[in-house]
């Protein structure tokens, strides 16, 4: 295989993101993890852009690094005291790392196999073209009747119930307002 | 064109250490950043299949929208979850919280 440009822009974000995800992984502080949370997600919007699909990407870094991993800052922040434990690891870390070990291993054999060579049955190029308004083809297919409208408006259900309760759940109702004096 | 096994494998990796990280971790918070780990080596997946394999019609991209959705909610949830624990005991520790557990 020749080094195009576009393996190199593949070999940089396959880094960016797997070197975010050691991070997450290893890091002590917990803050500091957080952010290598946020390299690793910026990594897999490279990726998507690689695979075409740039709305994606976008979505990616609006959603997941804009929204959900401030979202984990801030609970890092609120749960002060527990930023820099002594211990990060609980006692079964080396089993975990002997099971994710071997589950990669495992993985990556396969997809080598069925991935190159003779016996290929994954396929080494694209079969056919993307869309070439990719963003307007989602969109049309997300509220397209007799494609996706009813997950998209049940997903729309989902967020609603589940940002209430969250809301509920994180609310602070311990006694300490006067209106619940106890017995 | 990269070949499709390269990011299955690139996926394979970030998927398993966020494997390692749910399972290693003591902090909860850390746990759920292993889960969001997970959640993204499955999004590249898909998104490496339908470019491959079904690139002419939405099917891969309108999936990874709505694990877009449901990553959103695990992690509302999840924050929660833990937000309230650390009010009743002051700790995120995963061991600490073994009230139901028998």
């Amino acid at each position: 295989m020749e080094l195009t440009a576009e393996i190199v822009v593949f070999a940089v974000f396959s880094i960016i993101t797997l070197t975010g995800g050691v991070g997450v992984a290893l890091t002590r502080n917990l803050f500091r993890s957080a952010l290598m949370l946020l390299v690793s997600l910026f990594g897999v919007a490279g990726l998507f852009v690689l695979l075409a699909a740039p709305f994606l990407a976008a979505v990616q870094v609006l959603i997941y690094m804009g929204a959900i991993a401030i979202l984990i800052i801030f609970a890092v922040m609120l749960t002060r005291g527990m930023v820099t434990a002594r211990r990060v690891m609980n006692d079964q870390w080396s089993v975990a790392a002997v099971v994710a070990l071997f589950l990669f291993a495992v993985l990556a054999v396969i997809f080598v196999q069925v991935g190159q060579g003779e016996s290929a049955v994954l396929p080494l190029n694209p079969t056919g073209d993307p869309p070439a308004d990719g963003t307007a083809a989602l969109g049309q297919a997300l509220l397209d009747p007799a494609q996706y409208v009813l997950p998209f408006e049940v997903a729309a259900l989902l967020l609603a119930g589940v940002l209430s309760g969250a809301i509920y759940i994180a609310r602070d109702d311990e006694p300490d307002e006067p209106s619940q004096t106890r017995g | 064109m990269v070949p499709l096994w390269m990011y299955l494998v690139v996926a394979a990796a970030l998927f398993c250490l966020g494997v390692f990280t749910v399972l290693a971790r003591r902090n909860a918070v850390a746990i759920l950043m292993g889960v969001e780990l997970m959640l993204n080596a499955v999004n590249i997946n898909l998104v490496a299949f339908w470019r491959f394999v079904t690139p002419a019609t939405m099917m891969g991209q309108a999936f990874v929208v709505f694990v877009f959705v449901v990553a959103a909610a695990e992690a509302a949830v999840g924050l929660a979850l833990i937000i309230a624990i650390y009010r009743r005991r002051q700790s995120v520790v995963a061991d600490d919280a073994n009230l139901l557990k028998w």
